[in-house]
């Protein structure tokens, strides 16, 4: 069934027309060995990249551009000139290849494509306040929706909790492969989610209105610093000569997460719509000075666009086409552009979904982005560059330069298009099948 | 009262008069209009590269390209030069304004009908229209074997359903009837279904029930004293076997779509199947029957069971067997306003360019039993038409302007549309519309 399935998207890829599978049969990508099966002589990971145009989201587009990927890292990028491969190296072809997409905010791998008791992970019901809670604990690397997104060219996903209680979990980053998380992740830890609004409340022993939302989160953040300070004073206090020093005190995974809130080294990752909401965010992150804020959904951020711009806060900004209604009523196609243009530090997510879809494509949502008004590179940017630079790994992915990794996203057009496909993807070197018309079960 | 809420009410005694006839259209222009230098895709015709599209009384009156068809003198000229003209799109699977039917009492409710919760005046509406809608198909949701009585909605603007109704030559709403099998309708516990089989049991038990009063009425005959009393359900049935009220299908898996099409072949109802996830499995089968679908496309597989074995190829390898297909929104799950997008996956699953066109427009016409009047560019027909500045299947192409009999119901230059087309603060609003309250001035001003 997989092989047949194999074929038959080969089949819808090379329709006759498509450039890529015309110019490279050799290469076809869903069936294109893996780095495994290379030549001894190249380390494992190493593939080359052809595209017609190559967005390296570092510099200007390379027309006819190769980028050279060795041991999963990539050795060389420029004009197909100017690049001598090594002999025998895999080489993908592609009309566009683009950096692999990161996307900013998800919850596939938490969050199961059948939606049913046994694959839904995202929300705990234990309580309205759980920082404790790890994704890395919760994250399956084996969730369907997880090749379906790759399929499309999504290559590092910033996941976690879905919004819904005041607190719920801290987030990771992983690269779209690998059978277990730890062959997945990039970062273990990366924010704490939170939620305002309709997020917080309701449910057992929820907040019951937006003040009580608030006054819990800001207690929460209080006891975790009271309990730090006890912590620093203890630890500082001298052992009273001729006494044994004193035992380690116990350890309290909630209040420690929230300690890493305090200081800053997870952003506080806090959905809500409203803008009476987005405004108590900042209200209380401004009371805690080491917090570290990172806006997320914000339909209503045209209307606190000044506090925004003054309070520097990032703003993952609600899937392009979240459904209108309820809190998000006044959600727009044009808010990332709204944003970036007023110079807040923008990218794009896929967002949580309760019904169907069960995740969205950030390739899609930028799509929708570049639609209505933003430049094609902008728009690529969101999902690529900016969304790496938000979440601290531009270091490593978001863009096509030596010595980051060797992630790759391949496709027979524009990839904006409707009617485009994504022919492969390339993570460190290591190949993957581009879109099929469906998960084979 | 204030004038504003006294309008209101005159508007609907106005809506509520004798045989809820339609009110004129106060907005049409008048006489002819040419909208001339478009790109036409007439929809079951060849496009035409520079096409005049002549408009007359709310009706197409010609069609053709710009040296081949004659402007009469004096016709109103709307310069379309670069611009694409397609037919008003037809979704044949609607919930905007939220025409919700059955309530929980039971799993079968033929006799409630979206016609009495729909409000046409819901921002969802709006954004129809401004993803180029002309016609929908709005229904009640999948939870129930038989949730309701679907409308069929000319997107006027109006604030009625009346106003909006489209109707048979004797004034009658036209619509259909909402069916739906699989995971939806199940329930812990009863009156619902807990299992695929009680769930076709209990259809089939009420299709037997209408069978047994149609013949009671058949026998009856002009005998009022003979026919049994009204049953405003089992009626409903009856026009579905008779072929006056098209079934709309909610199904998903295989077996699923096996158990409508036996059912449809027991009782004899005219059936549209809709989402038909696993249709791609069966596409011989639908074919046989001579069943047409109307899929949807999403952005992943799954959310819910049923829906894990959703294929983008399914348009495409039921347009290969032989079967009729649309493509609808079924807005919440898809915006209205990306419904050209839907047709677009299609396409990049396979299906032929011409088809995926088709699909939303005269396909789902057909389904709705509307070819005559909507669905493609032909002259009779209703002149609904979008104004596109690009291709139909290209993401960057916007809807600029919607038309429905002749006259404009979205204009993207008009600021309030350009904000339910973007959204932003305001966009969800309820948008009253405006032919009732010329309508009212019409009235007053014939009193
Ligand atoms: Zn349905
Ligand atoms: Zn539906």
């Amino acid at each position: 069934m997989k092989r047949r399935q194999a074929l038959l998207t080969l089949g819808l890829l090379c329709a006759p027309g498509f450039l890529a599978c015309a110019a490279a049969p050799a290469v076809s990508p869903a069936l294109a060995p893996t780095v495994q099966g290379a030549r001894p002589a190249l380390p494992q990971g190493s593939i080359a990249v052809r595209a017609e145009r190559l967005y390296t989201m570092a510099g200007p587009v390379i027309e006819d551009g190769i980028v050279w990927i060795e041991a999963g890292k990539i050795r060389a990028v420029g004009p197909a000139a100017s690049v001598s491969l090594p002999e025998g190296i895999s080489l993908l072809r592609a009309k566009v290849a683009t950096p692999g997409l990161v996307d900013a905010h998800a919850v596939v791998g938490l969050a199961g494509w059948l939606n049913v008791d046994a694959d839904k992970d995202e929300l705990d019901g234990g309580g309205p306040v759980q920082p404790e809670l790890r994704a890395l604990d919760a994250y399956n690397a084996k969730e369907p929706l997880v090749q379906w997104v790759r399929s499309f060219g999504v290559t590092t996903v910033h996941t976690g909790h879905a919004p819904g209680a005041l607190i719920s979990g801290q987030t990771l980053i992983v690269k779209t492969r690998g059978d277990t998380v730890e062959q997945a992740v990039l970062e273990p830890t990366v924010m704490v989610t939170a939620s305002l609004g309709d997020g917080a409340r309701g449910g057992s022993g929820a907040p019951g209105s937006r003040a009580k939302a608030a006054a819990v989160l800001r207690q929460e953040l209080h006891g975790a610093k009271s309990w730090m300070e006890q912590r620093e004073r203890d630890a500082a206090k001298e052992p009273e000569e001729g006494k044994d020093a004193p035992p380690e005190p116990a350890r309290d995974l909630r209040k420690e997460a929230l300690v890493r809130v305090l200081k800053g080294e997870l952003p506080l990752l806090l959905t809500a719509h409203r803008a009476h909401d987005l405004m108590t965010a900042l209200r209380i992150a401004e009371e805690f000075p080491g917090l570290k804020l990172v806006l997320d959904g914000a339909s209503e951020a045209p209307l606190v666009l000044d506090a925004l711009v003054a309070a520097k806060v990032p703003v993952v900004v609600h899937p392009s086409m979240q459904r209108t209604g309820g809190e998000a009523a006044s959600l727009s196609f044009t808010t990332a552009q709204l944003l970036l243009e007023a110079g807040v530090p923008v990218a794009l997510q896929s967002g949580y979904e309760d019904y169907v879809p069960r995740t969205r494509v950030v390739l899609f949502e930028a799509a929708i982005a570049a639609r209505h008004g933003l430049p094609f590179e902008r728009a690529l940017g969101l999902v690529t560059k900016d969304a790496a630079q938000l979440l601290g790994i531009f270091d490593r992915v978001g863009s096509l330069e030596v010595g980051k990794h060797g992630d790759v996203a391949l496709y027979d057009g524009d990839p904006f298009e409707y009617t485009t496909h994504c022919t492969a993807v390339v993570i460190e070197g290591e190949s993957f099948p581009g879109e099929q018309p469906k998960l084979v079960r | 009262m204030t004038i504003a809420s006294a309008l209101g009410s005159l508007c609907l005694a106005l809506a509520a008069s004798p045989q809820g006839a339609a009110p004129k259209d106060q907005t049409a222009p008048p006489a002819v209009t040419a909208f001339v230098g478009a790109r036409i895709l007439p929809i079951g015709a060849p496009a035409i590269e520079r096409g005049v599209l002549l408009v007359e009384g709310g009706k197409v009156r010609a069609v053709g390209p710009v040296d081949g068809v004659a402007i009469p003198e004096g016709a109103g000229r709307v310069d379309l030069a670069g611009k694409v003209v397609m037919p008003g799109l037809v979704c044949t699977h609607s919930h905007v304004g939220e025409p919700w039917g059955a309530d929980s009492s039971g799993p079968i409710q033929p006799e409630v009908s979206s016609w009495d919760s729909m409000d046409v005046t819901a921002a969802s509406v709006h954004r129809a229209r401004a993803g180029g809608l002309t016609t929908i198909n709005a229904m009640p949701g999948s939870g129930h074997l038989i949730s309701g009585q679907t409308a069929y909605l000319k997107l006027r603007l109006g604030r009625t359903v009346e106003e909006l109704a489209y109707r048979d030559a004797d004034g009658r709403f036209l619509g259909g009837l909402k069916m739906a099998n699989g995971t939806n309708p199940q329930r812990e516990s009863g009156p619902f279904p807990g299992t695929r089989a009680k769930s076709a049991a209990l259809v089939r038990q009420r299709y037997l029930d209408a069978v047994a009063y149609r013949d009671k009425l058949a026998a009856a005959g002009d005998d009022t004293s003979k026919r049994p009393a009204r049953d405003l359900g089992l009626e409903a049935l009856v026009e579905a076997m008779a072929g006056t009220r098209i079934v709309h299908h909610h199904t998903h898996r295989a077996d699923d779509i096996m158990t409508v099409l036996r059912l449809a072949e027991e009782f004899g109802f005219r059936v549209v199947l809709h989402h038909v996830s696993e249709g791609w499995a069966v596409a011989k089968e639908i074919a046989a029957a001579k069943v047409p679908c109307s899929i949807i496309l999403i952005d992943a597989p799954g959310g819910k069971l049923e829906a894990a074995g959703l294929s983008y190829d399914t348009g495409a390898v039921l347009e290969k067997a032989g079967v009729r297909v649309a493509v609808h929104t079924d807005d919440f799950i898809t915006d209205s306003r990306l419904f050209l997008r839907s047709a677009a996956f299609a396409v990049r699953g396979g299906m032929s360019r011409e088809k995926a066109l088709e699909a939303v427009t005269l396909a789902g016409a057909e389904m709705l039993d509307l070819a005559d009047r909507v669905g493609s560019l032909a002259p009779g027909k209703d002149a609904d038409f979008v104004v596109l500045d690009g291709d139909p299947l290209s993401v960057y192409t916007r809807v600029l302007e919607t038309w429905v009999e002749g006259a404009k119901v979205f204009d993207l230059a008009d600021p309030e549309d350009r904000l339910v087309a973007e959204g932003g603060p305001g966009a969800g609003d309820r948008r009253p519309g405006v032919s009732c309250c010329a309508a009212v001035a019409g009235w007053e001003a014939a009193r």
